[in-house]
């Protein structure tokens, strides 16, 4: 069966299903791990749930899977409830961090679990085994036993055995953090293709904010069991709902300071004198910090009207040089392009800081 | 697909199913364990007739001469067979872990040969070598015209059981020995320590874990040592005087359960101070990559004398089995340094007249390691991957079996079950089945701890996994946990079994006529009569190898699985 017809034979046996999670809470003992936690995914897509460890983003997935209860809210795959129901009843598939292949079965004995377990006719559950091995290249492996694979095999071959039963939702456990560098590129692209082409609606967990970055299509951003935003990867390393997200998606300068008033206008006082004229419509609230990306500010010699500053560190990375700079009182890191003949500054020379208005992001915790 | 119910809301709890396993094994623990324990306790601490709470009994147990005599004869014995073996077992564990020695796995394996004997077999064997008239004190009058009472009294008791016990303290001290990460050592050379001050100030000590545990594990297992004592011909230790009691006065004086009493505070209390003195000192030391202490080379003279005192050891340590080997194959042997002639006659005894006491240990052995496994793996399973309440008192009553003497076991049974008749009218306790049950509640702990070991080397997400995929709890424990705990459980089977089928002390006591005695029984027999000593060291040297095998086989498994669970990882 060439590939295309194995895509769209798979395909065909994929349900597409919404997972809406509505206000869970969940428990440890005394200990308050999920709160209120609310999340629509839609049918086909992409999701992450991003964040620190500790911040309850695998319970949440073992949630979906049903090994964790909650102790209010529900669970619905495609409009039913999932809370009443056991795992082994549930229809989604769970690729686990250690993969979980049993040492005892062959790869295609470790594939066709499921389908076992669901009594299909043998000669299905062949056609389905071979597919799913097809799938993701190792139908060259199926009499092999999981000790005899390497890392990034073993990966497949979990994923193999949870898309043949054609779950309804796919579920990710970190599945990149057991294989080295090179193969976690790799592999994340391949995962990203296999969704792609069978669109099945998939939630991926991990605390690499690159991996969600690169593969998904929306992200859900986690801290101590609260979904700090929702959206799409490049709308919150854009517009971070707060300090927390601003932080953990990319670097971020923040700084304090008081608001004024003054003759109609505000303006934003960082450290004793800086003054930082805030937008008409920026929205800054009470202990509101001011923050913005390395990237989108700019140096320039003193005496072109900027804020005054002095080069603390020079860090070259290659395509960008990273300033550290000494700015009233605070410290701010400015990453500037490396191209031929840009003007390098030295520790100690005295710069100015250009921000643009649209850089300006004023966040609370 | 309908939703069905399955868990409650609030609290996540276990599953009828795993509740009625937990009250069933529960129920196991309670008739077999729990109320002939008690009933002993009772007898002891009651007036007879009238049931009244009395200390009576044991004013008179410490008012009679012969058991306080008892008593501190099985303290005395006991502590010394610590020395003892402490004497046999430090040597080979610090030689073998501290130099390069050559032989050292030879040692360690020669090391566990006691083991695979019951004492009382070597007692006879030993008696033959070292007794009065035995070979060594033949050669040793007739050469230097003097004897060695080796054998006399209670001091052939230490001398028979440190011979035989002492591997308990061998192995937990050469595994702590092991243990102790070569950084520790190199710390104290570097800040100037070396030689016995370095061997003293930090190697005993991070040692001292260990030995304690195999100390403690052998002055239990002396104190309640029935059969060698007695084919020693030694009455008045604590354990005979328990079953003599019961046997020739009855199972209603009361004096043989106040000793039964005894030998349960004496083990108990040695467990506790065991504990007691370990708590808060596991020093797991090795770090990962980092190996055990570093080897020294030995010098030559100290070479001579490390592999002669070695040698040495061994040869004693064998002699036992030496000593059967030649009795089984001896026509006569008395007041000669070796038999007078060979014969095969006694094996021919063996497998014929008397293949009863092997079929019936075959029978008893795996009845009993079978009922093991299965309760074992079930108490390991509620434990380790159910919320069941209580669970873990199940673990607890089912280690505790290890602390009961297999005297008491006998006794509380034959008084529980004397009075329960079957529908021929024969009491139950008389039963075979009872034998059977006995030797499943004292071998319990050894299977119980196989299946733990094997479900904790089992990641819990394969079986998620299989959940995750459609399987029931049920079908995830047949179809994933079961084959991959199957090397670990038939290890439990296997030691469960080759050990229950040398126990005496329980059996002793329970083994109604010959038709229905094991093979432990059968050479205990044997050896009464001088007559029957060849066909009884035949037996021995059957159940030798028999022990020997599994031993051989059960390291094989665990070593298996091992092999294959490494590879997966």
């Amino acid at each position: 069966m060439n590939q295309h017809a194995t895509d769209v034979a798979l395909a065909r046996t994929m349900p597409q299903a919404d997972v809406r999670i509505s206000d869970v809470n969940l428990f440890y003992g005394d200990n308050h791990v999920l709160k209120n936690i609310n999340l629509d995914i839609r049918p086909g897509e992409f999701f992450a749930f991003l964040g620190p460890s500790g911040c309850g983003k695998t319970t949440l997935l073992r949630l979906i899977a049903g090994f964790n209860q909650a102790r209010s809210g529900e669970v619905c795959i495609g409009g039913e409830d999932m809370s009443a129901l056991p795992p082994w009843k549930r229809d989604v598939g769970m690729v686990f961090q250690s993969y979980a292949l049993w040492p005892h079965l062959s790869v295609a004995a470790n594939v066709a679990f499921g389908l076992e377990e669901r009594r299909l006719p043998r000669a299905e559950i062949d056609k389905r085994v071979a597919q799913a091995l097809e799938l993701v290249g190792l139908g060259a492996l199926a009499k092999r036993m999981p000790s005899q694979l390497s890392g990034g095999q073993q990966q497949r071959v979990a994923v193999a055995r949870t898309i043949a039963i054609a779950p309804k939702v796919l579920l990710l456990d970190e599945p990149l953090s057991n294989l080295d560098a090179q193969m976690r590129v790799q592999v994340r692209r391949e995962l990203r293709d296999l969704q792609r082409r069978l669109g099945l609606t998939t939630i991926f967990v991990t605390h690499d904010q690159e991996e969600a970055n690169t593969i998904c299509d929306r992200i859900a951003v986690m801290k101590d069991g609260v979904v700090q935003q929702v959206g799409a990867p490049m709308e919150v390393y854009e517009k971070p709902a707060n300090l927390f997200v601003a932080g953990f998606l990319g670097t971020a300068n923040i700084l304090e300071g008081r608001l004024v008033q003054e003759n109609g206008a505000r303006a934003f006082i960082v450290g004793e004198d800086l003054r930082i004229v805030v937008p008409d419509g920026a929205e800054v609230r009470e202990g509101s910090r001011l923050v913005f990306r390395p990237q989108h500010a700019s140096l320039s010699a003193p005496g072109a009207g900027g804020l005054p500053a002095r080069v603390a560190h020079v860090e070259f990375l290659g395509s960008t040089i990273r300033y550290e700079l000494a700015l009233g009182g605070s410290r701010i890191v400015i990453d500037a392009p490396f191209t031929t003949g840009e003007t390098l500054r030295h520790e100690g020379d005295a710069v100015e800081v250009k921000l643009p208005e649209t850089a300006l992001m004023w966040l609370t915790d | 697909m309908t939703a069905i119910p399955f868990f409650k809301r609030t609290t996540a709890s276990a599953t009828p199913g795993q509740i009625a396993l937990g009250l069933a094994i529960f129920a196991f623990m309670l008739a077999f364990l729990i109320v002939p324990v008690a009933t002993v306790l009772y007898v002891a601490f009651t007036e007879r007739g009238t049931g009244a709470f009395t200390l009576l009994n044991f004013r008179d147990f410490f008012a009679t001469d012969l058991f306080l005599r008892s008593l501190w004869n099985s303290i005395w014995v006991a502590v010394m067979t610590v020395a003892g073996a402490s004497i046999i077992a430090l040597p080979l564990a610090y030689l073998t872990t501290r130099f390069e020695f050559r032989g050292t796995a030879l040692i360690q394996t020669l090391g566990f040969l006691p083991l695979v004997m019951p004492p009382f077999v070597g007692a006879v064997a030993l008696q033959l070598l070292f007794g009065r008239n035995g070979s060594i004190n033949l050669l040793l009058d007739e050469h230097f015209d003097f004897k060695i009472p080796f054998m006399e009294g209670l001091w052939g008791v230490v001398f028979v059981e440190a011979l035989h016990y002492f591997p308990f303290i061998l192995v937990n001290l050469s595994v702590a020995l092991r243990s102790i990460d070569r950084s520790m050592e190199e710390a104290a050379q570097n800040l100037g320590c070396s030689g016995f001050r370095l061997f003293r100030r930090i190697v005993l000590p991070l040692a001292m874990p260990g030995y304690i545990a195999g100390a403690s594990l052998v002055f239990v297992k002396v104190f309640d040592d029935l059969a060698t004592p007695l084919l020693l011909n030694v009455k008045d230790m604590l354990a005979p005087q328990a079953y003599l009691r019961i046997t020739s006065i009855g199972i209603a004086d009361p004096m043989g359960y106040v000793i039964a009493v005894m030998l349960v505070a004496a083990s108990v209390l040695a467990v506790w101070l065991s504990i007691l003195t370990l708590k808060g000192k596991d020093y797991a030391t090795v770090q990962r990559g980092g190996g055990g202490l570093a080897k020294r080379r030995l010098k030559p003279l100290e070479g001579v004398f490390a592999y002669g005192l070695v040698a040495f050891i061994l040869l004693l340590v064998l002699s036992p089995h030496i000593g059967l080997l030649l009795l089984s194959f001896a026509t006569v042997w008395s007041f000669s340094p070796l038999p007078d002639a060979y014969t095969f006659a006694h094996y021919a005894r063996v497998f014929t007249d008397s293949f009863v006491y092997i079929k019936n240990t075959l029978l008893y052995a795996a009845l009993a390691a079978g009922i093991d496994v299965v309760l074992g793996g079930a108490i390991a399973y509620l434990v380790l991957r159910t919320k069941l309440v209580g669970r873990q008192w199940l673990d607890w009553l089912a280690t505790a079996a290890l602390a009961i003497p297999g005297v008491v076991i006998g006794i509380g049974y034959l008084r529980t079950f004397y009075g329960i008749n079957l529908p021929d009218g024969k009491p139950l306790a008389t039963f075979w089945v009872m034998i059977v049950l006995a030797l499943a509640i004292r071998r319990l702990p050894y299977a119980l701890r196989a299946c733990f070991a094997a479900l904790q080397q089992i990641s819990q997400s394969l079986e998620e996994a299989a959940e995750n995929l459609g399987a029931t709890k049920a079908r995830t424990v047949r179809r994933i946990l079961l084959p991959l705990m199957t090397g670990g459980i038939l290890a439990g089977f296997v030691t469960s079994f080759s050990t229950a089928a040398v126990e005496l002390s329980a059996t002793l006591m329970l083994v109604q006529s010959s038709d229905d005695a094991p093979l432990a029984y059968g050479i205990y027999v044997f050896m009464q009569s001088a007559a029957g000593r060849g066909a009884g060291a035949a037996l021995g040297v059957v159940a030798v190898i028999f022990v020997g095998l599994c031993t051989l086989v059960s390291q094989i498994l665990v070593e298996r699985g091992h092999a294959a669970k490494g590879a997966a990882q």
